[in-house]
C-alpha cells in the first residue's frame, strides 16, 4: 500500500467554488424509515424495473420489489417492511417519469436478505457477480450503470486496473468523502471482492489533495492489503470524477472514442459502490439505501443522511431543520450536473448522491448572447471538443455539421457552459443536439 | 406572464449547470479599458490635449453609433458591454495626433455601423472594427492619417559616414519629420544607409518619446497593460508572442543579410504599432481563433506579414500591423477549423 501523486491531470477542467464545508463535517446520520415511500423502479441506466408486488401485498424489508428487466437493467428491493399502498407513476430526479411502488411502512425489523457469504475467496467469480447483480447494486456515482456488467467483461478484455472514484469533484457534495472517512474499512472489503472478481492486479483509489482526511482514512483502511495497491491522490479540478477523465489521470491510458474502459484494462467503481459490493456479497444485503448530501444555502442544517431510497426530498429537508429563508432551486445532486426539480415530492434513488437547496442569490441565470469566440470553452473542455463552434452549429439546426465535430464525445460536464463569459448555455445546446442525433439515428434503424 | 403570477413558491427550473464562474463580457471590456490606460497616461504626456480630444471625439462616436444602430435594429442595446468604448479607443490609439476631429468621428462611425453592426453586432464582426475604420480613414484621408507634428527625435540621428548629402537631409527631415518607421522605408526606398540606432534613441522608443499614433508610441505603457491582461487572463501569451518573435527573427535575418538599409530588430519591435496591435488588437477575442495552436498561427501569419509590408521596398506603406492583423482576421474561420483540438480518445493522427 502506497500513496502516490498521480503525474498525469487531463487537459482542460475548471475550478468552481466548491462550497464542501458545508457539509463535509457532518457525520453520516441515519434517517429514521418514513412513513411512506415511493420506490421508483428505475434507479439505474437502462430499462426500468418490472414491479413483482401489488397493491396490498404485506412485504418485508429487502424483498424484491422490481425484477431486472434485460441485460442493462437492475433489481429492485424493499428498502423497508410494510404493506404496498400502490404501484403509482412517480417523477424521479432525471425529470422522467416511470413506476414506482409505494409502499406504507410499518417499522418491522423483519428483514430479507441472501445468506450470508464471509468466505467469498473460494466462490466462483461468475457467481459474485450474479450475487451482485441480484442485490441490485448499481454504480452510484450518478450514471448507475449496472454493476454486475461492469463485473463480467468479456474474456478478451482483460482487466488489469482497478479504479475506486472517490474523487467527488461535483462542488456541495459530500456523501463519498464521508464514506471514505467513516466506512473505509467495508470500502476496503468492497475494493478486495471487486478486484478479486475481475482477476486484476492493481487497484487505486483516486482522491483529490482536497479531502486529505479520506485520504489519510483509506490510506490507514488499505494499509494491510496485498499486492498493487495504491492512493492516487489528485489534483483538485472538475471533473476529475469523470470516468474517462479519471482513468487518464490514474494510469495515463485515454479511452478510445467511443470504447468503453475496459478497452484500456480498467474498471472504475465508485467508493460507495464498493460499499455496497461488500454489503451485497458478505452480508446478503441489497442495496436499498445510500448516504445522500442535503445542502445548499437554503438548508438549515447540511447534513448527510443514510436514507433509503424512496424517501421523498421533503422528508430529508424535514430531517435537516427544514429550508432556511427562501429557496430559489432545487437540484438533485450538484451544481454542475444535477437536475433542477420542481417540487420536494421527488424520490431518492441509488444514485441520488446529493440534494441542493440553494438561495435566490445563488441561483445563476444563463441567457444565449452572441459568443464572443474568446476560446475559453475550448480550453475548459475536458473531452477537447470546440464547445462554441458546436452550439453555433446546433443553434443553426446543422445537426450533422456538429455531429461531425465531435458532438457526440460530449460529456455534458458544463466546464464550458461554467466559464463563458457570454453565459450561452452551452450544455443544453449539446443535450438538444444530442437528442437530434439519437433521434435521427433510430429512425434510420428503423428505415 | 412572471413567474410570481404563477405560484408564490415556484423553483426555477433549467438545464445543468447551476453555477457560473461570474465572467461575462462587460467584465473583459472593462478589463481591457483599464488596460489601456497606461498608454493613454502617455499620450496625455506626448501628446497633451491632442490625445484627450481623439480619444473623447472616438469614443464618444463610437457609443452613439452603436446606440443608434441598435435603435435602428430595434434590438437590445448594448453600449453597457463597453465594447464600443474599447472599439473607439483603439481606434484613437491608431490615429496622428494632429489629426482633425471630425475625420476622427467619420472613421468611427465607419468602424461601428460598418465594421460591426452591420454584420449584427458584437462577436459577429468578422473584422476588427477599430482596424477597419482605420483602414478607411488611410485611405480616405490619406495626406492627413500620414501627417505627423514636428518632432525633434530625429534630430538625435547620428550617421556611420557624415558628408554633406545626409547632414542636410537629417536636418530637413528634422523640420518635416517623419515616424522612425516612415523614414527607413524613405531611405530605403532612396537606396541611402540608415542612420545609427544605439541605446539611446532605442530608449526613446521604448518610453515612447518618438512620433506614432496616439497610443502606439510607450512601448513600456502598452506593456504595463498587457501584463494587466495577462494577470486577468483576458488574453494569453500566444498571439503576442508568436506575433513579436516573428518580427524580432524576420528583421534579425534582415539585419544579418543586409545591415546598412534594415533597422535592427529592436527598433522594429519597438516601433510602429506593433505593441499596440499585438497585446490589444491581434488579441481581439471575437476576430481571432479560438485554439492554442490557431493564436500561434494566426500570431506567425501577423508577424511576417507586417514584415513584408514594412521592408518590401516597392511597398507604399512604412508600417503593416494593421493590414496583417486584417488581413489574418480573413484567415480566422479556416485557421479555428484546421487547428481543432484532438478529441480525447482519438488516435494521434493528421487527420481522423
Amino acid at each position: 500500500m502506497t500513496t502516490i501523486r498521480s503525474p498525469h491531470t487531463f487537459r482542460g477542467g475548471i475550478h468552481p467554488a466548491y462550497n464542501k464545508d458545508l457539509a463535509a463535517g457532518a457525520a453520516i446520520r441515519e434517517l429514521p424509515t418514513p412513513a411512506r415511500l415511493t420506490v421508483p423502479m428505475s434507479q439505474h441506466l437502462g430499462a426500468p424495473a418490472k414491479p413483482v408486488v401489488k397493491a396490498g401485498d404485506m412485504i418485508k424489508a429487502g424483498q424484491l420489489i422490481g425484477e431486472q428487466n434485460g441485460f442493462i437493467s437492475a433489481a429492485v428491493h424493499a428498502p423497508a417492511g410494510g404493506k404496498v399502498a400502490a404501484i403509482d407513476s412517480a417523477v424521479t430526479a432525471s425529470g422522467r417519469a416511470c413506476a414506482a411502488v409505494v409502499i406504507e411502512t410499518d417499522g418491522s425489523a423483519e428483514r430479507q436478505a441472501m445468506p450470508a457469504l464471509t468466505e467469498w475467496r473460494g466462490v466462483d467469480r461468475k457467481e459474485l457477480s450474479a450475487r451482485v447483480g441480484e442485490a441490485g447494486v448499481v454504480g452510484m456515482g450518478g450514471a448507475g450503470f449496472p454493476t454486475r456488467v461492469k463485473l463480467s467483461p468479456p474474456s478478451d478484455k482483460p482487466i488489469d486496473t482497478v479504479i475506486l472514484n472517490g474523487a467527488e469533484c461535483e462542488p456541495y457534495l459530500t456523501s463519498d468523502h464521508r464514506m471514505m472517512v467513516e466506512r473505509a474499512r467495508e470500502i476496503r472489503d468492497g475494493a478486495e471482492i471487486i478486484r478479486h472478481i475481475l482477476g486484476a492486479k492493481c487497484l487505486r483509489v483516486a482522491i483529490e489533495d482536497n479531502k486529505p482526511d479520506a485520504i489519510a482514512a483509506i490510506e490507514q483502511a488499505f494499509a494491510d492489503m496485498d499486492g498493487d495497491v495504491a492512493v492516487a491522490v489528485l489534483k483538485t479540478s472538475y471533473p476529475q470524477g469523470s470516468e474517462k477523465q479519471q482513468i487518464y489521470s490514474v494510469t495515463g491510458r485515454e479511452v478510445p472514442r467511443g470504447g468503453l474502459p475496459m478497452d484500456v484494462g480498467c474498471v472504475v467503481e465508485n467508493v460507495s459502490t464498493a460499499f455496497a459490493v461488500w454489503d451485497a456479497v458478505v452480508n446478503g444485503e441489497p442495496l436499498t439505501r445510500r448516504v445522500i448530501s442535503v445542502t445548499g444555502d437554503a438548508v438549515a442544517g447540511p447534513s448527510n443522511l443514510l436514507a433509503p431510497c424512496g424517501t421523498l426530498y421533503a422528508d430529508l429537508v424535514a430531517a435537516c431543520g427544514g429550508i432556511k429563508g427562501k429557496a430559489a432551486k432545487i437540484i438533485s445532486g450538484g451544481p454542475m450536473m444535477g437536475f433542477a426539480v420542481g417540487s420536494l415530492d421527488v424520490p431518492t434513488g441509488k444514485t441520488a448522491s446529493g440534494l441542493l437547496l440553494l438561495s435566490a442569490g445563488k441561483v445563476t441565470c444563463f441567457t444565449s448572447q452572441a459568443c464572443i469566440s474568446c476560446g475559453r470553452c475550448v480550453d475548459a473542455c475536458p473531452m477537447r471538443l470546440a464547445p462554441a463552434e458546436l452550439s453555433q452549429f446546433i443553434e443553426a439546426d446543422d445537426i450533422g455539421g456538429a455531429e461531425g465535430i465531435a458532438l457526440m464525445d460530449c460529456i455534458e460536464c458544463g466546464s464550458c457552459a461554467f466559464v463563458c463569459p457570454a453565459r450561452r448555455p452551452l450544455v443544453q445546446h449539446m443535450r438538444r443536439g444530442k437528442a437530434a442525433v439519437m433521434a435521427r439515428r433510430a429512425a434510420a434503424k428503423r428505415g | 406572464m412572471k413567474p410570481e403570477a404563477v405560484s408564490k413558491d415556484f423553483y426555477v427550473i433549467s438545464s445543468s449547470p447551476h453555477t457560473h464562474s461570474g465572467a461575462s463580457v462587460e467584465r473583459i471590456m472593462l478589463d481591457v479599458v483599464i488596460a489601456l490606460l497606461p498608454a493613454f497616461a502617455a499620450a496625455l504626456w506626448f501628446f497633451r490635449l491632442d490625445a484627450l480630444r481623439l480619444t473623447t471625439v472616438c469614443v464618444a462616436t463610437c457609443l452613439a453609433a452603436e446606440w443608434a444602430c441598435r435603435k435602428a435594429m430595434r434590438r437590445g442595446n448594448s453600449i453597457s458591454d463597453l465594447s464600443a468604448v474599447v472599439t473607439g479607443m483603439l481606434l484613437a490609439f491608431n490615429l496622428p495626433p494632429a489629426l482633425p476631429s471630425w475625420m476622427a468621428a467619420a472613421g468611427s462611425l465607419f468602424a461601428i455601423v460598418v465594421a460591426k453592426q452591420v454584420f449584427g453586432g458584437l462577436g459577429y464582426n468578422p473584422f476588427n472594427p477599430a482596424l477597419v475604420g482605420r483602414a478607411f480613414m488611410l485611405i480616405s484621408f490619406t495626406g492627413a492619417m500620414t501627417t505627423w507634428s514636428a518632432s525633434e527625435w530625429t534630430q538625435k540621428l547620428r550617421y556611420a559616414a557624415v558628408d554633406a548629402a545626409t547632414a542636410a537631409t537629417a536636418a530637413a527631415d528634422a523640420v518635416t519629420s517623419a515616424t522612425p518607421l516612415g523614414y527607413a522605408k524613405e531611405a530605403l526606398k532612396a537606396g541611402k544607409d540608415l542612420p545609427i540606432f544605439d541605446l539611446s534613441l532605442l530608449r526613446d522608443f521604448f518610453l515612447g518619446n518618438i512620433n506614432g499614433c496616439v497610443g502606439e508610441t510607450s512601448a513600456l505603457a502598452l506593456l504595463i497593460g498587457a501584463a494587466y491582461l495577462l494577470a486577468r487572463k483576458v488574453i494569453t501569451w500566444h498571439i503576442p508572442v508568436a506575433y513579436l518573435l516573428t518580427v524580432l527573427a524576420y528583421a534579425a535575418v534582415l539585419r544579418l543579410t543586409a545591415p546598412s538599409t534594415s533597422l535592427p530588430p529592436l527598433a522594429h519591435l519597438f516601433s510602429g504599432g506593433l505593441m499596440l496591435g499585438a497585446f490589444f488588437m491581434a488579441t481581439d477575442m471575437v476576430t481571432t481563433p479560438v485554439t492554442r495552436r490557431g493564436m500561434l498561427v494566426f500570431g506567425i501569419g501577423c508577424g511576417i506579414i507586417t514584415m513584408l509590408i514594412r521592408t518590401v521596398k516597392s511597398g507604399a506603406y512604412p508600417e503593416g500591423v494593421s493590414f496583417a492583423i486584417l488581413i489574418m482576421n480573413a484567415f480566422t474561420p479556416l485557421i479555428n477549423r484546421a487547428t481543432r483540438n484532438r478529441v480525447f480518445g482519438a488516435k494521434r493522427a493528421r487527420h481522423e
